[in-house]
């Protein structure tokens, strides 16, 4: 069996859209997953039942269940209610990107939030007490000094998750969008090279994956600089 | 409410359990020989299993269970001939299903072995020799009984994550719950009613393991004081 190296060159701006979509996706969800993560988080550490159970029954539900069936949900699910059909809305829903990315962004929103509240959970003691005899208000101290903390010390965790979100939107293919692994599922579609096909699909995600390690490596040395171990 | 889908998606369920199960413990037999390969003293095997690691759990699940289907397929029916055997072979979506989640967690689960045979002192293993026990019985008798409980957090993980990524081997072909709900959708028009029953299904399957799990690592851990703050 001979690797048909032609066919994968002239497969390769196909490949290079590919890219691009997966790229796009990813920075998408990833941003509007951390625009809710952050409020979600807070809540997951707050004392107050009412305000806790809602996020925990979110994160929950969404951690519980398979992505695709969520992807499914949103995709075809929605267009079963006729008042979702009708209102202004629906040009945005019936588009597989924009529900590709909702789907994306609710799932990475509610691991994120889990990590957020984690990492807030973890704050050290005198952190807090320095704040409070600060005297700074709940609100300033939750700017000042837990968010940012907590935030950097995420860092590790959220690397991983990003490393996860990008596996996931391989899903997006499922729904119709040519990202890489929809560029690999047309080439072997056309051609019938499966090995070929995907194992190109695969070497671009090992590329991306190892780019994505290498920059969170260089924002952990920026930001968690001071808790890197001491160099002797 | 499903419109006597609900015995037909019941089926599906049982597939899905037994898909999870059986890949399950193909990944733990691929688990403990990446495990024993990554730690080996060794050096290119112990470069074999941190390959398959690295590379395995780099790629989209979804991305290799399309490569190990129809890529295993077009091999299978490639080498058939040259032994003699000429119909072609249709691979069995089930089988194809296990032998590829396998894989995949078996990769994930060596990280999750790793971490907790490391965590295992020293002298555990040297305490082993010391009365004369052959490396396979220090494996096996020492070892392997301590690294569960080490192991039993991360393991709890990596079965969510296997649970939920049994959805995928639908698009393949398997007729899993997923696959079942897809088609009383297409056939109902009624796709949220059904996904959301599905979604639902994987959440008890998703919390009555969390809970399982959690009762077995209660009983590993008896015998071990927690450290109390």
């Amino acid at each position: 069996m001979i690797f048909d190296y032609n066919v994968i060159w002239a497969s390769m701006p196909l490949y290079l859209s590919g890219l691009l979509e997966t790229v796009k996706l990813l920075g998408i969800s990833l941003f509007f997953g951390l625009l809710a993560a952050v409020p979600l988080g807070l809540m997951r550490v707050s004392k107050q039942a009412w305000v806790n159970f809602p996020a925990w029954l979110f994160t929950y539900v969404i951690r519980g269940t398979p992505m695709l069936v969520q992807l499914f949900l949103i995709y075809y699910g929605l267009a079963q209610f006729e008042v979702i059909r009708d209102s202004f809305m629906w040009p945005l829903l019936s588009s597989a990107t924009f529900c590709a990315c909702l789907a994306f962004a609710i799932n990475t929103s509610a691991y994120t939030a889990e990590i957020i509240a984690g990492s807030l959970r973890a704050t050290p003691n005198g952190e807090i007490e320095a704040a409070k005899a600060m005297g700074m208000s709940r609100s300033k101290m939750y700017r000042r000094i837990l968010l940012p903390s907590a935030m950097r010390r995420a860092l590790p965790q959220y690397s991983n998750e990003v490393i996860m979100m990008l596996q996931t939107t391989s899903l997006a293919s499922i729904v119709t969008l040519i990202d890489i692994t929809g560029a690999a599922r047309t080439v072997n579609a056309q051609y019938y090279l499966p090995f070929e096909a995907y194992i190109t699909a695969g070497a671009f995600y090992l590329c991306l994956t190892f780019i994505l390690v290498r920059l969170f490596k260089l924002a952990e040395r920026r930001w968690l600089g001071y808790m890197a171990p001491r160099k002797a | 409410m499903l419109k006597g889908y609900g015995a037909v998606i019941l089926d599906g369920a049982w597939l899905t359990l037994q898909l999870a199960l059986s890949s399950m413990a193909l990944a733990i037999v691929l688990g403990l020989i990446g495990v024993s390969l990554r730690l080996s003293p060794v050096r290119w095997l112990a470069w074999m299993g941190d390959l398959y690691s690295t590379v395995i759990r780099g790629i989209p699940d979804l991305v290799l269970i399309l490569l190990i289907f129809y890529g295993g397929q077009d091999l299978l029916n490639r080498v058939a001939p040259m032994l003699g055997y000429d119909d072609y072979i249709d691979l069995n979506p089930l089988a194809a299903g296990i032998g590829t989640l396998g894989f995949i967690f078996g990769a994930y689960l060596s990280e999750t072995f790793r971490g907790a045979f490391m965590a295992i002192p020293k002298g555990q293993a040297e305490a082993g020799m010391a009365y004369g026990m052959s490396p396979f019985q220090v494996f096996f008798r020492v070892l392997v009984p301590q690294m569960i409980r080490l192991a039993i957090p991360g393991f709890t993980n990596n079965w969510l994550v296997l649970t939920k990524a049994t959805a995928l081997i639908s698009v393949v072909g398997l007729q899993d719950m997923m696959f079942k709900a897809k088609q009383a959708a297409d056939a109902t028009r009624e796709p949220f009613t059904f996904f959301l029953a599905v979604a639902a299904m994987y959440l008890v399957l998703t919390s009555v393991s969390l809970l399982a799990l959690r009762q077995l690592e209660k009983r590993y851990s008896v015998g071990v004081r927690a450290a109390e703050l």
